[in-house]
């Protein structure tokens, strides 16, 4: 721990810090462009310089000189100030004065620092630089006039994301930044260089001119695009969400969003369900609540009413539909709507137990039936940095574009009971082996023999568990508590031909074996539940809801809401809240927050947000066999799940990125 | 005036063969396994006793930048040699001169260098305009390996010893060691930060130092003749012989292998026929390639040309590519010239190069027609200062050098060019 002085005040610091963590440590604030905790240090913007005893007599980079016992520092002296100045100036001097038109302005690095430490008047009267436009898809629009040239865009693409698709051509002034064939950039955080970029050279194309940061309302929540839970920030003006951003937790996202939970918002203004529906004659008609409700009651569900959860609904929304259902004598309740089955005695078996931090730190991996990458982009980046740590990762299942080296051991799920001995070398020599079975490896029966494995490997050890399932909905693990499985899955449910069906927003199962059921669809788009349903109750998105979520890990998180829902549509509590009275029983709860007391009375695991303690890692059953050819769930990852399909921007990136312009039509 | 026989390069001006038995006979290769015999810590000792300062513009001393790279190696990483042969600064030709008609004293000086830092191969990067340069070269390499010079067994010393040739893309900035190292690897020419030094991380991550073709070549010589033999020549702390090369307005221009610190105008009337015009004519001389200040003529006429003494007269003995201009020079576009040398060769990476080397280029480009008005020189002079020493590498620093020089020397001409346009202009409007 080296004791350095900043401005005449002694700090330590730990060991490996740079001046400028130094700096900070001692609360000094040190401006900067270039330099980002999540990235490798360039040292390029030149904005961090401070003085530095001993060394050269010469300002000193901050970010990327080591601490090292005894140095003086200063942040305050003249040299400091006219360095700062002067790199000031000269990024000022090219830069174009168009911050009136320009989407940063308010939340802009340069214009703050500029008020900060710049000079105030400019004496440069030649011509400014100016530079040709760079297309970079259909979510990051580019002003490159505006670019000073501080390489986050580059380094994120290269070293978080993987794909070398951002690059700097030219030299001296020319230096552009650019994608080399002006081609969109091709992967799943690609949006995350707009938070990064600290000027406006890129912004967010669909959000151009939308509003400015200083107009819009800030809401907690939680992303619901997969089972990751990424922490974001919606930002709304007046009853529309103008943006989602990612707010900053190192356990889950770190500060990344995939593309797909930053754009699919645009979606909650799109093919809405903003009043009641119910199918007379073969068509659907709108009617009232009280019709809606009527013709619930007259359907008789008491005893025979079973509830499937979708994807995007939060724990209290089950937790009310669950209330209802036991109120009318039934537990017909499965959230697994694509039919798959496995076995969900203990949760731990379910969960991502690594946890996304720690996975990083694991040393070999194998994935079973998982396309990590479009399931859940942002453990894919965890991944890249255990590849970068030093861990083989080998994968079971078709290929796809990983970006690190993997090796694919196998189309077929029963490559797991027949492991080459190299691979099975990798593991027991391994300090923190890790397994994560995904959604396509449930499916073919993985989840015991990969159980199995875990023993063999010994994946629970000290400090460290290996075994992992890595899920695909937001709301699976909220609902495996909540008790939406059944033995036989959505199967035996259909089997039990309940006369009421109550659809929580689920838009991916297949209807058909409800024929004979009263389809009753609660959601808030106008997707394939709502096609199939024959009554639809309006309700409202995760963007207008308070609830609870619990990601892949068994974290429990809340969100807030942030606009009210559109016209007749409700809080899904609500509706059954009123049902059960239409329907004559009582579900115990009048409010939103007797719910939440009855849900963490039932559920305790519910009560606090963090990680749920979810038992032992139970023993796989031995004679389990994971027979099949694997084959991924998610057919295009800009449209899987309602609110993206009923968004122009994820139909855009779908047509324009994935070349799936026919997957548009039929969606329609 | 240095003897012939006390010459190093003895076919500077490729009047004898430049290929392997012609270079036997100059004594080339000549038992280099007993210079290796000494061992690697007897080599660096003698280098750091004769007092060799880097050739390369900077003068470090060589000896003690080869001390840096590490005894043994810890974790397995090989060290690395990389010779900088990119010459690309504007008065500076004496690489070509060697690589050209003497490219075994560079090889020889490889190995021998090579050994004492304990590298396993050395990288040749030569700039990429020298074409038939590279040719010679490569041609000069083969010739080695084919007599077993280099290679596995290289002069039959049991030391595995691999020299590459790498072609560069004519960038000025590839000529920057931590650029070159970059350059080398694969990627785009730009300066890394330091520290990690290239002696602790350089080339692929390896332990690597980065030495001039000049330094390099003369190191057999030192060794074979001794150290006290090549501090004989020079004064202190500029010991040796030198390269210069002597262009611009003298009858001959010329590069010629002289004693360190010979007065300039000793080094002009001997070798380069005087000054066109005679000395009356001369106006400025910029000492050491055009990266350093320029010096006016009455100061330097009587200067020892070394290290110390171009430093105290403000300037810097470079490369000692010595840029001569008579009174018919345009001083202000010469040094407008060099400024959009400087802007056009910026490597972009960081800010107040990548920015500044433009302003100034466009600043001098209207100081030359005198459209400024006169504070613009300070203005003009700020910039300089705020670019030099804030940048990652010294090419800010060469940017903004010369027009120091200039404002320092010559600014009675800025302001008369500004005054007699405003004049012109004043009357034209009347």
């Amino acid at each position: 721990m080296p004791t350095v002085t900043v401005d005449g005040q002694q700090v330590d610091v730990p060991d490996g810090a740079t001046v400028l963590q130094a700096c900070e440590l001692a609360g000094k604030e040190i401006p900067r462009f270039c330099y980002h905790e999540r990235l490798s240090i360039a040292g390029n913007c030149r904005m961090c310089l401070v003085e530095v005893k001993p060394g050269p007599p010469k300002p000193q980079a901050s970010c990327a000189l080591p601490a090292t016992e005894g140095q003086e520092i200063r942040t305050d002296s003249l040299m400091v100030k006219t360095a700062r100045e002067g790199v000031m100036e000269f990024l000022l001097i090219n830069h174009p004065l168009d911050c009136p038109i320009c989407d940063q302005g308010g939340e802009c690095d340069l214009q703050d620092q500029a008020m900060f430490y710049g000079r105030g008047a400019s004496r440069y009267h030649e011509n400014k630089r100016a530079v040709s436009e760079k297309y970079m898809g259909p979510l990051i629009k580019t002003v490159m006039t505006r670019c000073i040239h501080c390489t986050r865009c580059v380094r994120f693409s290269e070293e978080i994301a993987g794909v070398d698709e951002i690059g700097a051509v030219g030299r001296g002034e020319s230096m552009e930044i650019t994608t080399y064939l002006e081609q969109a950039v091709r992967h799943e955080m690609s949006a995350n260089v707009i938070d990064l970029c600290p000027v406006g050279a890129l912004t967010s194309r669909p959000y151009a001119f939308e509003a400015r940061p200083w107009e819009l309302r800030k809401t907690l929540s939680i992303d619901v695009s997969d089972a990751v839970g990424a922490n974001i920030r919606l930002d709304s003006r007046g009853r529309e969400v103008m943006r989602a951003l990612p707010r900053v937790n190192d356990e889950v996202n770190e500060e990344w969003l995939s593309d797909k939970g930053r754009y699919q918002v645009d979606g909650l203004m799109h093919r809405r369900l903003d009043r009641v529906w119910v199918r007379k004659e073969g068509r659907l008609q709108p009617a009232s609540w009280e019709q809606a409700f009527a013709a619930i009651a007259a359907a008789d569900p008491r005893g025979s009413i079973a509830a499937v959860a979708g994807d995007l609904v939060d724990c209290e929304t089950m937790f009310a539909a669950r209330r209802l259902l036991r109120a009318l004598g039934s537990d017909l309740l499965e959230g697994r709507q694509t039919g798959l089955v496995y076995d969900t005695s203990s949760l731990a078996a379910v969960a991502f137990n690594s946890s996304l931090s720690g996975i990083e730190h694991a040393d070999a991996i194998l994935i079973v039936g998982s396309h990590v990458r479009w399931e859940a982009p942002l453990v894919q980046s965890r991944l890249r940095k255990a590849w970068k740590r030093g861990a083989r990762i080998f994968i079971i299942g078709p290929h796809w574009d990983t970006t690190y080296p993997a090796e694919f051991l196998g189309e077929d799920a029963a490559v797991l009971h027949d492991l080459p001995d190299a691979v099975g070398d990798v593991f027991t020599a391994a300090q923190r082996p890790a397994i994560i079975v995904g959604a396509a490896g449930l499916a073919k029966g993985a989840l015991h023999p990969a159980l199995a494995l875990a023993q063999d490997w010994t994946l629970v050890r000290d400090g460290w568990n290996g075994f992992n399932v890595l899920h695909m909905a937001a709301s699976r693990m909220g609902g495996l508590l909540l008790g939406f499985a059944q033995a036989g899955g959505i199967r035996a449910v259909a089997e039990e031909r309940p006369r009421v069906l109550l659809s929580l927003g689920a838009d991916e199962m297949d209807y058909k074996p409800f024929a004979g059921s009263l389809k009753v669809y609660v959601g808030h788009h106008g997707d394939r539940g709502a096609h199939a349903a024959d009554i639809i109750l309006p309700a409202a998105s995760y963007a207008e809801k308070d609830g609870t979520f619990v990601n892949t890990e068994g974290r429990v998180q809340t969100a807030e809401a942030a606009v009210f829902p559109p016209g007749d549509a409700r809080a899904d509590w609500t509706i059954m809240r009123a049902l059960a009275d239409v329907l004559g029983v009582d579900v115990g709860f009048d409010s939103f927050a007797e719910l939440r007391e009855a849900m963490i009375a039932e559920v305790p695991a519910l009560s606090s947000p963090g990680l749920i303690d979810l038992g032992e890692l139970p023993r796989g059953d031995g004679s389990a066999r994971a027979a099949g050819v694997i084959s991924y769930p998610i057919a295009d990852f800009y449209l899987t799940n309602a609110i993206c399909r009923a968004s122009p921007t994820m139909q855009r990136c779908s047509a324009e990125l994935l070349g799936n312009a026919d997957m548009l039509e039929a969606a329609e | 005036m240095l003897h012939d026989k006390d010459r190093i390069f003895t076919n500077l001006y490729g009047y004898q063969d430049w290929r392997l038995p012609a270079a036997r006979m100059r004594g080339d290769w000549d038992d280099t396994k007993a210079l290796l015999a000494r061992g690697p810590d007897a080599i660096i000792d003698e280098i750091k006793a004769s007092g060799l300062r880097g050739r390369g513009g900077a003068g470090f001393p060589t000896g003690m930048k080869w001390s840096f790279m590490p005894k043994e190696s810890k974790d397995g990483r090989p060290s690395f040699l990389v010779v900088n042969a990119d010459e690309s600064e504007p008065g500076s030709c004496k690489d070509r001169e060697i690589i050209r008609h003497d490219p075994h004293k560079l090889l020889e000086g490889a190995l021998v260098a090579g050994f004492a830092m304990r590298a396993r191969a050395a990288y040749i990067y030569i700039r990429g305009e020298y074409i038939r340069e590279a040719e010679t070269l490569q041609a000069a390499i083969d010739e080695a390996y084919a007599a077993g010079l280099i290679g596995k067994d290289a002069c039959g010393s049991d030391y595995a010893f691999d020299i590459f040739m790498h072609r560069g893309g004519g960038a000025y900035i590839c000529g920057e060691e931590t650029a070159m190292i970059e350059s080398l690897e694969g990627k785009k020419g730009q300066p890394r930060l330091k520290p990690p030094f290239p002696a602790g991380a350089g080339l692929y991550g390896c332990p690597t130092t980065v030495n001039n073709v000049e330094s390099i070549a003369v190191a057999p010589t030192i060794l074979r003749r001794g150290a006290a033999w090549f501090a004989s020549f020079g004064r202190d702390n500029n010991k040796g012989t030198k390269l210069f090369q002597i262009s611009g307005h003298v009858e001959r221009p010329c590069v010629v292998e002289e004693a360190m610190s010979i007065p300039f105008r000793e080094l002009i009337e001997k070798h380069c026929g005087g000054i066109r015009g005679g000395w009356n004519n001369l106006l400025a001389v910029i000492p050491g390639g055009s990266s350093v200040p320029l010096v006016p003529a009455e100061q330097i006429i009587d200067a020892p040309m070394d290290f110390d003494g171009m430093k105290e007269l403000g300037s810097g003995l470079g490369t000692a590519g010595i840029i001569v201009m008579d009174k018919s020079t345009d001083i202000v576009r010469a040094i407008a010239r060099l400024s959009y040398f400087y802007k056009h060769e910026s490597c972009g990476q960081c800010t107040p190069c990548r920015e500044g080397t433009g302003w100034m280029w466009r600043v001098m480009e209207r100081l030359r027609e005198g459209d400024a008005a006169i504070d613009e020189i300070d203005m003009l002079q700020q910039v300089t200062k705020q670019v030099e020493g804030h940048t990652i590498c010294a090419l800010g620093d060469a940017a903004a050098w010369p027009i120091q020089g200039l404002i320092r020397h010559f600014r009675p001409e800025l302001e008369r060019r500004i005054v007699e346009r405003q004049r012109t202009y004043a009357e034209a409007a009347e």
